[in-house]
């Protein structure tokens, strides 16, 4: 049992199944991600968590809390930042941030420190000043976040934090993100950025059509996605017309010459390399390096979903604009 | 503790960035002021003044709290920013009255603004000033509600503002503000009867110029009858159209 525990939840709308009967569970002090393409249903899947949204079957657990039953308990100790930078536009950054505390019963003096704490953690003690529509995207984003977190969330939700601003701030978010994993904060999130996922997520889940196609750790799904063992070995010179001798010699695995210089290994089972080593230098071909070959979050991805990353990456751009 | 700092900053939040904006404040006393000068030169003599007195304040507090509330509100939900009230951990209940009371306030400031001009003319010492506060504060409150009832229907801020005028026109004159009910076609006076503020304007005629319909002891309880039900339709309402 994890601090959040999501089973069956199901959200139609009209005759459209948005979210088709998701279950997964986030431990305490994880980050958690939700990989998938537009459309997914991740922002349904937050909405119905946070209480935005009625689920239309299905139970959500969050700090062993009911949050269907109990959503107002549960908000006291849950922090959102939404997929949109939805402050007042009117009030300056400083103001926005202490308003949102006040929401959480913040008395007066301790918002306010915290407010000027967090503008500093987020450099921007100096916008601080200026009406929350004069900043820029990123600007906008990380007071987002700051507001997000300033009542000290136990769990935080955040809704593709990093689309649709410049790498720099989408990076400091990310370091952001990192060190609220470390102050021991549970973290769900949702993005179309595998290398995001990749990057902070401690387990993915890839959510496609409203249904969760894997879950797992990262290793989980790196590993043996394509159920094969691959060594890319670093020749000499060409062993093109020795594949099928090497094939002959080793029964178990496949040969493949990507290039002049280089071959590629690959069995079901692990193979011992000494033997191959052996033969090849027995002909005279010195082998310069060994590297097992792992694939990317990005060929799992297209792997388990059959959307091509190159597909996701034109989306998040269209997003970004 | 937590849930009062929740409720009087999102009140003082409203106040401060919508009540007290220039414009607002203009169209809150600007409107009843020209709307109380055009009656005093159409019908010049004290007696008039008088009598035109019930109608102007509710019609202050009709204009000064429907639209601002249904505007404010409609205006906040395309931003997504209410969005942040809704996920805040106080009841649906607490955040309706938070968001009403700033209406509520500006409607009640707005009603006296005729009085403050009235008083140059007429003698306005012989009325009841309780009952007179009581039944203002009881039209914003009925009124606020109609605001955020037409407010959860909209979903854009025209919309909310085509709405809202809508409903207080036809009020103007069903409610007994500068017709009488009594003269209005048979058809007419059902309607009149379902609509709040008839009752908030009889007390306020009773009070000003002594001709009411009813006892004011009814009309109170009648128009607190009107706001729970108003309140509870507009917590309902939230609770299914906003939280989908
Ligand atoms: N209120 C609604 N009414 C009808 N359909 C909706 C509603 N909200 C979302 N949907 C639909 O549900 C599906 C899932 O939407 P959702 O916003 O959850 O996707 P998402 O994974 O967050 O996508 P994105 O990456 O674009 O944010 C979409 O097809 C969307 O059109
Ligand atoms: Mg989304």
């Amino acid at each position: 049992m994890g601090i959040v525990n999501v089973t069956n939840l199901k959200k139609v709308y009209g005759e459209f199944q948005a979210v088709n009967e998701i279950s997964f569970s986030i431990e305490q002090g994880e980050v958690f991600g939700f990989l998938g393409p537009n459309g997914a249903g991740k922002t349904s899947t937050i909405n119905m968590m946070i209480g935005l949204s009625k689920p239309t079957g299905g139970h959500i657990m969050i700090d062993g809390i009911d949050a269907i039953k109990d959503i107002k308990q549960v908000q006291k100790i849950i922090g959102i930042i939404p997929d949109e930078n939805n402050l007042y536009d009117e009030m300056n950054g400083f103001n926005n941030l202490c308003f949102c505390a006040s929401l959480y019963g913040i008395p007066k003096k301790e918002r306010e420190k915290r407010a000027m704490e967090l503008l500093e953690q987020f450099n921007l003690t100096k916008a601080g000043k200026r009406p929350f529509k004069a900043y820029s995207k990123g600007m906008k984003r990380k007071l987002t976040i700051a507001a997000g977190i300033i009542h000290n969330p136990k769990i935080l939700f955040l809704d593709e934090p990093t689309t649709g601003i410049d790498v720099e701030s989408a990076r400091q978010i990310r370091e952001l993100i990192l060190d609220l994993k470390k102050q021991g904060k549970t973290i769900f999130i949702t993005t179309h950025y595998i290398e995001e996922a990749e990057r902070i997520c401690d387990r993915i889940a890839f959510i496609v059509n409203g249904k969760i196609v894997k879950i797992g750790t990262l290793t989980e799904s790196m590993e043996n996605v394509e159920g094969e063992h691959k060594i890319k070995l670093q020749l000499n010179s060409s062993i093109k017309d020795m594949k099928e001798e090497l094939e002959n010699s080793f029964v178990n695995c496949r040969v493949e010459i990507p290039d002049e210089n280089s071959c590629l290994i690959i069995s079901k089972e692990r193979v011992a390399l000494f033997p191959i080593l052996q033969l090849l230098d027995n002909k005279g071909i010195s082998v310069y390096e060994a590297k097992a070959i792992k694939p990317s979050l990005e060929d799992v991805f297209v792997k388990v979903t059959g959307i091509e990353a190159s597909k996701l990456k034109k989306e998040k751009e269209k997003a970004g604009k | 503790m937590q849930t009062l700092i929740a409720f009087w900053n999102i009140l003082k939040k409203d106040i401060e960035n919508y009540y007290l904006k220039p414009p607002n404040i203009s169209w809150g006393i600007i409107f009843p002021l020209s709307w109380t000068l055009m009656q005093l030169i159409r019908s010049p003599g004290n007696i008039g003044i008088v009598e035109l007195l019930p109608g102007l304040m509710s019609m202050s507090v009709l204009f000064g709290t429907t639209s601002m509330l249904a505007v404010t509100i409609t205006f906040e939900r395309k931003g997504r920013s209410f969005d942040r009230l809704l996920l805040a951990p106080i009841s649906i209940s607490t955040l309706v009255f938070a968001k009403i009371l700033g209406a509520v306030l500006f409607g009640i400031v707005n009603a006296f603004v005729p009085v403050v001009f009235a008083a140059f003319f007429i003698n306005l010492s012989g009325v009841n000033w309780g009952i007179t506060v009581i039944a203002v504060i009881l039209i914003a409150i009925t009124s606020a509600l109609l605001g955020l009832l037409i407010a959860i229907s909209a979903k854009e801020v025209f919309e909310a503002q085509t709405f809202s005028n809508f409903f207080r026109f036809p009020m103007l004159f069903l409610c007994g503000l500068f017709v009488p009910i009594a003269k209005l076609p048979v058809i007419l006076k059902p309607i009149s009867f379902l609509l709040p503020l008839t009752y908030g304007t009889d007390i306020l005629n009773g009070v000003i110029t002594g001709n009411s319909i009813f006892g004011t002891i009814f009309n109170i309880f009648i128009m607190l009858v009107f706001a729970a039900l108003l309140f509870y339709l507009c917590q309902r309402n939230i609770k299914e159209k906003w939280i989908l």
